[in-house]
C-alpha cells in the first residue's frame, strides 16, 4: 500500500500514484466488482440476509481500494485535512443514513392498515362494503 | 509577530509575520475540491436515504426483479470502471510531460464515460418506454432521483473534460492546467465510488 503515496509533490498537490499502484487498484476493482454480480447472478446463498451482507461487505472494501489507489487517500495528505473531512463527512452521512431509515421505519409500522392500503391503491377492493373508502381517515375508525 | 516597533507617532503601526507566508497560486485547490466532494456525498446520501426508504413501495407497480437487467448493469460497471484506470493513465502521462499522452487518454476516458452514459440512458428509456417512467410509484421515483442524479454527474464531468481538453490544446501543459487535470481525476473517481454503492444497494441487493 505504501507505494500508492510515493509520488506526492511537496507544493501540496493532490498525490498521484504510479503505474503499479493503479493497476493493482484495478485489478483488486474488478475482482471486487465480479464476485458479488456473480454471487447475486447465480441465486445468492440461501439466506437473502447473508447474501445481502456479504454484497455489501465487497462495497465497502472496494470504496476503500478507490480511495487509496485511485483517490490516493493517505493520512497525511493536505496535513490529514483530508481525513478529518471524510470523517466528518461519514458523521454525518451516519447520521443522515441510519435517523432516516430508523424515523421512517418507525412511522411506516406506526401507520393504520387502513392508509397502508390507500397508498398501495388496494383500497378499491372493499368499495361495496360501506360507505366511500379513502375518505374516512379519521383515528377513531 | 510581538516584536516592537520603531513607528513614528503619526505612523500607522503595521505587523508582519517573522516569515511571510508564500503560497503558490492554486495550493488549497485539492483541498478545497475535496471539500466539495464531501458535501456532494451528502447529497448522494440523501438520495440513498430515500431510495432505502421508499425502494419497496411499489405502487401495485413493478419491483427491483422484474425491472432490472443485471448483465446490462455489470457491463455498465465495467465501463465506468475501466474510465477510471484509462484516467489514472492520463495522470501517469501527464507526470511525465506528455501532453499527446495525456490528451489520447482522456479522450479514451471520456468515451468509456460516454458509454456509460448511453448505457444508462438505453436503460432508462427502456423503462419509460414501458410505462415504468418515475411516476409509476415511489420505487421508481426515487430510483430515478438517484441513478439519474449519478448520471448526471458524469454527464457533466464529461463536459468538464472537453473544456480542459481544449483549454490543454490552447495554453498547453501549464501548472493551471495540471491542477485541473488532478481537480478532475477526484471529480471522476469519486463519480465511480458513488457508483459503487449504486450498483451494490439498488441494483445487487434489490434483486438478490
Amino acid at each position: 500500500m505504501a507505494h500508492a503515496e510515493q509520488a506526492s509533490t511537496a507544493d501540496g498537490h493532490i498525490p498521484h500514484g504510479d503505474f503499479r499502484s493503479y493497476m493493482t487498484g484495478f485489478v483488486l476493482s474488478v475482482i471486487l466488482t465480479a464476485i458479488p454480480f456473480i454471487i447475486v447472478m447465480s441465486g445468492g446463498f440461501e439466506s437473502r440476509a447473508l447474501t445481502a451482507l456479504v454484497v455489501l461487505l465487497f462495497a465497502v472494501v472496494q470504496i476503500v481500494v478507490h480511495m487509496i489507489y485511485f483517490l490516493h487517500m493517505n493520512l497525511n495528505a493536505e496535513g490529514g485535512w483530508t481525513v478529518i473531512s471524510l470523517v466528518f463527512t461519514l458523521i454525518v452521512l451516519i447520521i443522515c443514513l441510519a435517523g432516516t431509515i430508523w424515523v421512517m421505519h418507525n412511522m411506516d409500522s406506526n401507520m393504520m392498515p387502513d392508509m397502508i392500503e390507500m397508498i398501495e391503491g388496494k383500497g378499491d377492493a372493499g368499495q361495496g362494503e360501506s360507505d366511500v373508502p379513502g375518505q374516512d381517515m379519521s383515528p377513531g375508525k | 509577530m510581538s516584536s516592537t516597533m520603531e513607528t513614528s507617532p503619526d505612523q500607522a503601526r503595521v505587523w508582519h509575520l517573522d516569515e511571510e507566508p508564500h503560497h503558490e497560486e492554486g495550493h488549497s485547490t485539492p483541498l478545497g475540491f475535496w471539500m466539495y466532494l464531501m458535501s456532494d456525498c451528502l447529497i448522494f446520501a440523501i438520495l440513498f436515504a430515500t431510495y432505502a426508504v421508499l425502494g419497496d413501495r411499489y405502487g401495485g407497480g413493478p419491483d427491483q426483479k422484474a425491472l432490472f437487467d443485471l448483465w446490462l448493469i455489470a457491463l455498465n460497471t465495467a465501463m465506468l470502471l475501466l474510465s477510471s484506470i484509462t484516467y489514472g493513465f492520463a495522470m501517469l502521462h501527464m507526470d511525465r510531460g506528455n501532453q499527446q499522452g495525456l490528451r489520447k487518454w482522456l479522450l479514451i476516458t471520456a468515451a468509456f464515460g460516454a458509454a456509460f452514459l448511453v448505457i444508462e440512458l438505453y436503460e432508462f428509456y427502456h423503462l419509460i418506454h414501458a410505462g415504468y417512467g418515475p411516476s409509476r410509484s415511489a420505487f421508481l421515483s426515487s430510483f430515478f432521483a438517484l441513478v439519474g442524479t449519478h448520471g448526471l454527474h458524469v454527464t457533466f464531468g464529461i463536459v468538464w473534460l472537453f473544456v480542459l481538453l481544449a483549454q490543454i490544446k490552447k495554453h498547453g501543459l501549464t501548472n493551471s492546467n495540471k491542477r485541473r487535470v488532478e481537480t478532475l481525476s477526484m471529480f471522476w473517481h469519486f463519480l465511480d465510488v458513488i457508483w459503487i454503492g449504486v450498483f451494490t444497494i439498488v441494483y445487487l441487493m434489490g434483486t438478490i
